[in-house]
């Protein structure tokens, strides 16, 4: 036994990457994956943001504009689906690819090859995704919740191809939360105890989780709307006894989980960077930790949240409507926690802590905004409006994206070896920040004044607001070729990164070199 | 204690050849589905080459680990990796059955009550007045000719028909097949090969006479009940959560037949290592399990 270990042991230690393109296709190495995901995922935020360019452009002014109402609608669809399925989903396991394994001492993740398969099937199912635009009846055009019956008996024959787009991406996303969980629970360094685990390991634990609880009760939804297009089942059809109700009872129940998978690793982000740039521990560990897990648990209970309107009996309103109140303690000790981090912290404000306090504050505000709309009475009025899209955009975009780019420019030392250039950081910074706001902050009250979302065209008086809205959105798209031009450069050269990169810090991914070699931790450190 | 190394193969072809067999077969799958009823198409052979590709390559895939767990490549550390991931997979497997007991759960006691009148939103009877909750189903509420109506349900028959009754002995053969795999299981670890390969083949067996009983159910329903996936809520949930459920206990009985192959051709497993056969035996609890819950939810109550 232990001769094949040692000579094995021997090999492996001076091997680099592989040559060539097939270093990408074949690789196991996390991190290669990692940036395969991130890249992918770079790539989404580009096809999904220019899809949002469309939509803004058509209603930079009321009446038709540029596109016709059909296509508008497919756009709206791929928009959505792309920016979470593809665009935040995939960056954020880019990050747990590049990250956890550094962080909690391992070689690798747990099952390497699988790791690979995670990611190779994504390109695969967006191709899919994006050529039913090319499809007889265009591409899916029912909204990224593809509602029952507007995504069965209404849908579009590509609908079909979107199905086992689904299903495919669920596998994905599967294998890769399976790897994420083994690799935490099993290939920790000694003396790493789950108590000690950085944040963003945590953070990652309880995502995977959802993860794996949550995408097969898609599947099962979207495996009934197949049988219900082609075989005659009734399950959406109340002429047979089912109920179209019933499919947004069981996307809810997926699709609550899966808002909190887009924001948990987030929410660990903020916390690394927050706590390295006052040059503070972190304030109330251990709360964090039971906070994202209330979280996490409380996030099955509150699905009919999205469904008020739809007709639920009053005990359904009224314990949703608590149930989701109830998420604002554990949200509310999480910002408490960065604000009280920050506190007498010598703060510095290189770009990643900018991105990363805009975050604290901007995510807070879509978290008021979440509370108003989870007063039952109130959502009444709110339901389906652009307060609900204000709503969802400054948790996801300020919220989660904010997060992502502040984590690239933290960790992209690490990654490349090289820093970045911190000026043109933090112009992108700026940009991004006030391009968010303008996007997004009038869509509030054009929401509130009553303007529906999901329409190609609008009533005069929402006019103003819409132009100043689309201008911010094209401000912020144009910045993020700023952001890629940035990226780009940190890889190609710039000043070196030490080791510590930071001075304040910490962690086992800060211990090995800048580049991190291609291989670290083949024998596992000591944690104390 | 010295620290093994974690074995992490350098790279590997299998994922992409895997990625590329979902891709067809997905592809094909859905052309094949948009497709039905219209003759000329291809679909179909993309369907069928991209289950070559899976097929190949998950054969090549499993038989390189077990390659390399024979060359002791893989540390204890490792073995737990798999032991995780398998635990981990089952959960997932859970959670999709869980929404379709849910889906029965929601149709049961809400929406085919309301549609009757029933219930706080009785109101949705004045769609199809008149029509009244059963459980099953056996009248949909709109009786258009868009449902073919069923005489006759696949729920328990009263204990004097109870012989006759098929589920009950599908039940039967299945939780004995959980008991013999566990005998196996048993005689692995007291090392007796023999027992071992006989219990196991036995289990397989009780498999496939499970999978035969289901078809032959099926037959009945779809030739003699006029019970089909057409025949509104009831039959929708019968059939795909039965269905599934019957897709599963083919793949756990393929699974043990892989395991048998192996104990008998290859002389594989000791009574220290066996995960290969401990996993497969898991799953095939865990379909027992769900069975057990069918056999409440759909058959019985």
């Amino acid at each position: 036994m232990s001769a094949v270990i040692e000579s094995h042991g021997h090999d492996d230690h001076h091997h680099g990457p592989a040559k060539g393109l097939t270093r990408w296709l074949y690789t196991t190495n996390h991190k290669d994956i990692g940036s395969l995901y991130l890249w992918f995922s770079f790539a989404m935020f580009l096809i999904g943001g220019a899809m949002a360019m469309v939509i803004r452009a058509e209603l930079f002014q009321p009446g038709m504009q540029i596109v016709e109402p059909e296509f508008y609608n497919q756009m709206l669809t791929l928009h959505g689906l792309i920016m979470v399925f593809g665009a935040v989903m995939p960056a954020f396991v880019g990050l747990a690819n590049w990250l956890v394994p550094m962080m909690v001492g391992a070689p690798d993740m747990a099952l390497p090859r699988m790791n690979n398969l995670s990611f190779w099937i994504l390109p695969f199912a967006f191709f899919i995704l994006l050529s039913s635009l090319f499809m007889e009846g265009g591409a899916p055009n029912f909204g990224w919740t593809f509602y029952a019956p507007l995504s069965t008996t209404y849908a579009p024959p590509s609908v079909t191809f979107f199905i086992f787009a689904v299903h495919i991406m669920g596998a994905s996303s599967i294998m890769g939360s399976i790897n994420v969980i083994v690799t935490i629970m099993n290939m920790r360094a000694p003396g790493m105890t789950l108590m000690k685990m950085p944040l963003f390991v945590w953070s990652w634990l309880i995502t995977a989780y959802l993860l794996i609880a949550v995408m097969p009760v898609l599947a099962g939804a979207v495996t009934m709307m197949l049988m219900d297009i082609h075989f005659g089942t009734s399950f959406f059809n109340a002429a047979g006894g089912g109920d179209p109700v019933l499919f947004q009872h069981i996307f809810w129940f997926f699709g609550h989980p899966e808002v909190y998978i887009m924001i948990l690793p987030a929410f660990g982000i903020a916390s690394h960077i927050i706590e390295t740039f006052s040059r503070k521990q972190l304030f109330g560990y251990a709360s964090m930790v039971w906070a994202m897990a209330s979280i996490a648990i409380l996030s099955f209970v509150v699905w009919a949240h999205h469904m008020f309107t739809v007709g639920l009996p009053l005990a359904a309103e009224l314990f949703f409507m608590w149930a989701t109140m109830l998420i604002a303690v554990p949200t509310g000790v999480k910002v408490f926690n960065w604000v009280t981090t920050m506190f007498k912290g010598s703060i510095s404000y290189e770009t990643p802590m900018l991105f990363a306090i805009a975050f604290v504050v901007l995510f807070t505000i879509g978290g008021f905004s979440g509370l108003m709309l989870a007063i039952t009475p109130a959502d009444f009025q709110y339901h389906d409006t652009y307060f609900v899209v204000a709503h969802f955009h400054y948790v996801l975009v300020p919220g989660s994206v904010f997060s992502i780019m502040a984590a690239v420019y933290y960790w992209i030392p690490k990654w490349t070896g090289n820093m970045y250039d911190e000026r043109l950081g933090k112009l992108h910074f700026w940009l991004s920040f006030i391009g968010v706001n303008v996007t997004f902050f009038p869509q509030h009250w054009i929401g509130l004044a009553g303007m529906p979302r999901r329409i190609p065209d609008y009533a005069l008086q929402f006019a103003d607001w819409n132009m100043i809205s689309s201008v911010g959105a094209f401000l912020f798209g144009a910045s993020q070729i700023l952001f890629m031009f940035i990226v780009l450069k940190t890889v190609m050269g710039g000043k070196k990164a030490t080791p510590q990169v930071w001075e304040g810090s910490r962690g086992l991914e800060w211990t090995v070199e800048s580049p991190a070699p291609y291989h670290t931790f083949t024998t596992p450190p000591k944690v104390n | 204690m010295s620290y093994q190394k974690y074995y992490v193969p350098e790279e590997s072809k299998y994922p992409i050849y895997i990625a590329t067999a979902l891709f067809l077969l997905v592809m094909g799958a859905a052309g094949t589905i948009n497709d039905l009823g219209k003759p000329n198409s291809n679909s179909v052979y993309i369907l069928y080459s991209g289950f070559a590709v899976f097929a190949i390559t998950l054969y090549l895939w499993f038989r390189a680990v077990i390659r390399e767990h024979i060359a002791g490549l893989d540390s204890a550390q490792l073995q737990k990796s798999f032991v995780f991931g398998m635990g981990w997979f089952i959960f997932s497997e859970v959670m999709f059955f869980a929404a379709f007991f849910g889906a029965l759960f929601y149709v049961r006691n809400f929406s085919v009550p309301w549609l009757a009148g029933d219930g706080e939103k009785g109101l949705a009877n004045m769609l199809w007045e008149g029509f009244e909750a059963s459980w099953p189903v056996m009248s949909t509420p709109d009786a258009g000719s868009a449902f073919v109506l069923a005489d006759k349900s696949m729920s328990w028959p009263g204990w004097g028909n109870a012989l006759k009754w098929l589920p009950l002995w599908n039940t039967i053969v299945l939780l004995s097949s959980s008991v013999t795999v566990h005998f196996a299981h048993l005689a692995l670890k007291n090392d007796n090969k023999k027992s071992f390969n006989t219990w196991l083949g036995v289990t397989v067996t009780l498999a496939l006479i499970f999978v035969g009983l289901q078809a032959a159910e099926y037959y009945e329903a779809y030739a003699h009940y006029g019970l089909t996936l057409n025949s509104g809520i009831y039959g929708s949930t019968f059939f795909m959560l039965t269905g599934f459920h019957g897709f599963h206990v083919m793949m756990g009985g393929f699974m043990l037949a892989v395991m048998l192959s192996r104990s008998v051709f290859y002389n594989h497993f000791d009574p220290h290592n066996h995960f290969g056969f401990e996993a497969a035996s898991w799953y095939w609890h865990f379909v027992d399990v769900v069975w057990v819950m069918l056999f409440l939810f759909v058959y019985i109550l």
